[in-house]
């Protein structure tokens, strides 16, 4: 259990310690919302759909939780490369425990990205979170939701040596996963075929349950998505445990 | 019989083997890095394991350190299994690797404090343990720096004092003092001595510097193409190849041509 806390803080530490890092993470989810909110926003309101900045704050959380994560995969590519995964991997600890320390670390630093994106939203563009009551149970939905895509990115990473190809690799499933996942429009009209593809990316139930929760329009489709989030976790800690009791250096 | 049994209670007993690797083979997409090996390590001693580059050495402490898996073999550390007993091997070890594992962003204090936690060091002795090695190895005053500060001997320093922060019986270090100048290897080669006599640590090791092997060490096994060449008290390979030095008696053994 020692290993786990050690591993987290490690992570957390290291994101707090480079300012370009917090930087750029904090950046890029915020030029989104900047621009998405700003410019399609009035668009959107004419259709006559509900609040635009209400409606894409959530999304953009849930992009900071999934661009984040994903990339947390990138400090096991690092550690590959300049040895600290050796001194992790002949210790007494056991792999499942670094690997789900390593994982939390990466959730709660992007969960930090989502709560800055959150305020900003509802500093400069208005956005009002349902009831402040929520707070607790939101703060839960992002854990799981960064820890999906966190297990995911390091599992990836695991099977990758290459700097240069990592980032690549990421991208074209985190694009994907983050256009067609109703995170910025929803994706309720659009063709049959591409809703078949928003039903398997994990990342449209995490920003389902992230906005239902926010707004309070809870529905009973958000057991489902709850479930079906749970379910990954529980997958990928079983292919993660096993990829990183294989893993060598 | 009471002669004879106070002659066997006062014969002197052959220490425990502490390593012990038996027909070990390790094969990586068809290449046989590792090919049926045979040694074993006396507790107390200086054992070195020598080779040119690409011989198999580094392979073989992968293996001994449960980082790899072998393909073929058995190899036993402190009598625990590297396969089905991992856990108790890696207790009962200390690693120095030859490249660099420690996180250039993180302070030495914390390095070594990680370690300790995640060797499972009583919580209540870490901090006391942790600035008793830094204060070994001359850098208690830059404790809280981070290492990326630091030059290659000091974080070398700092690596050797890490493999030994949860009390292990044996230091597997490979090429230790690898790009470190005169007066750190000096250090750090006393400082192993050391640990060898004062804390009966075992020292398994590899290096480049034959000269400085043949000071330190009692036991010497040579190792080219995967294959155990010569093993036994660095006297008994030099009389062997009639050389006058561990360097003469390698050369010899492995040949003076270059490798690939």
């Amino acid at each position: 259990m020692e290993a786990v806390f050690i591993m987290l803080q490690r992570q957390v530490k290291l994101f707090f310690r480079s300012k370009p890092r917090i930087l750029g993470s904090i950046a890029q989810p915020t030029l989104f919302l900047l621009a998405l909110g700003l410019g399609f926003g009035p668009v959107f309101e004419q259709t006559g759909q509900v609040d635009y900045v209400q409606y894409l704050t959530p999304g953009i959380v849930g992009m900071s939780l999934l661009f984040g994560s994903m990339m947390n995969g990138m400090s096991l590519i690092w550690d590959k490369k300049f040895g600290f995964l050796k001194e992790t991997l002949v210790a007494p600890a056991s792999r499942i425990s670094l690997l789900i320390g390593r994982c939390l670390g990466g959730a709660f630093t992007s969960m930090f990205q989502g709560i800055v994106v959150l305020t900003l939203s509802a500093l400069i563009m208005g956005y009002s979170l349902g009831h402040p009551g929520v707070i607790p149970l939101f703060i839960i939905i992002m854990l799981m939701v960064a820890m999906l895509f966190s297990l995911l990115g390091t599992i990836i990473a695991s099977r990758v040596d290459d700097f240069e190809a990592f980032p690549t690799v990421m991208n074209f499933l985190i694009m994907p996963m983050f256009f067609l996942s109703g995170a910025i429009f929803p994706i309720a009209n659009l063709p049959p075929s591409v809703i078949a593809v928003t039903q398997i990316n994990p990342m449209t139930y995490g920003v389902n349950l992230l906005r239902d929760t926010m707004n309070l329009e809870w529905s009973t489709s958000n057991i489902t998505d709850a479930a079906v989030l749970l379910g990954i976790i529980a997958l990928l800690l079983i292919i993660g445990s096993r990829v990183f009791k294989t893993i060598e250096t | 019989m009471a002669e004879m049994a106070t002659k066997m209670e006062t014969a002197p007993e052959t220490p425990p083997r502490v390593v012990e690797v038996n027909n070990l083979v390790k094969r990586f997409n068809g290449i046989t890095a590792v090919d049926d090996i045979t040694f074993e390590v006396k507790q107390g001693d200086i054992f070195a394991f020598l080779g040119p580059n690409g011989a198999g050495k580094s392979t073989s402490i992968k293996i001994m350190t449960t980082v790899l898996r072998p393909t073929s073999g058995a190899v036993a550390v402190n009598g625990y299994d590297v396969i089905s007993q991992e856990r108790e091997v890696r207790e009962s070890i200390g690693v120095v690797f030859q490249e660099h594992t420690l996180d250039d962003y993180l302070t030495a204090f914390e390095n070594l404090y990680y370690h300790c936690a995640l060797y499972k060091v009583p919580r209540r002795e870490r901090k006391e343990r942790v600035n008793e090695m830094l204060n070994n190895i001359g850098l208690y005053d830059r404790r809280n720096h981070i290492l990326k500060t630091f030059s290659g001997g000091m974080k070398r320093r700092i690596e050797i004092v890490r493999g030994l922060l949860h009390y292990p019986s044996i230091l597997i270090l490979d090429e230790p003092t690898t790009g470190l100048d005169a007066q750190t290897r000096f250090f750090l080669w006393n400082y192993i001595e050391r640990v060898n006599r004062d804390y009966k640590v075992t020292i398994f090791l590899t290096s480049h510097n034959l000269e400085e092997i043949e000071k330190v060490s009692r036991h010497t096994a040579i190792i080219d193409n995967g294959k155990i060449l010569a093993n036994g008290t660095n006297k008994e390979i030099m009389d062997k190849t009639g050389a006058n030095s561990l360097e003469k008696a390698f050369l010899e053994i492995t040949g003076y041509s270059l490798r690939n």
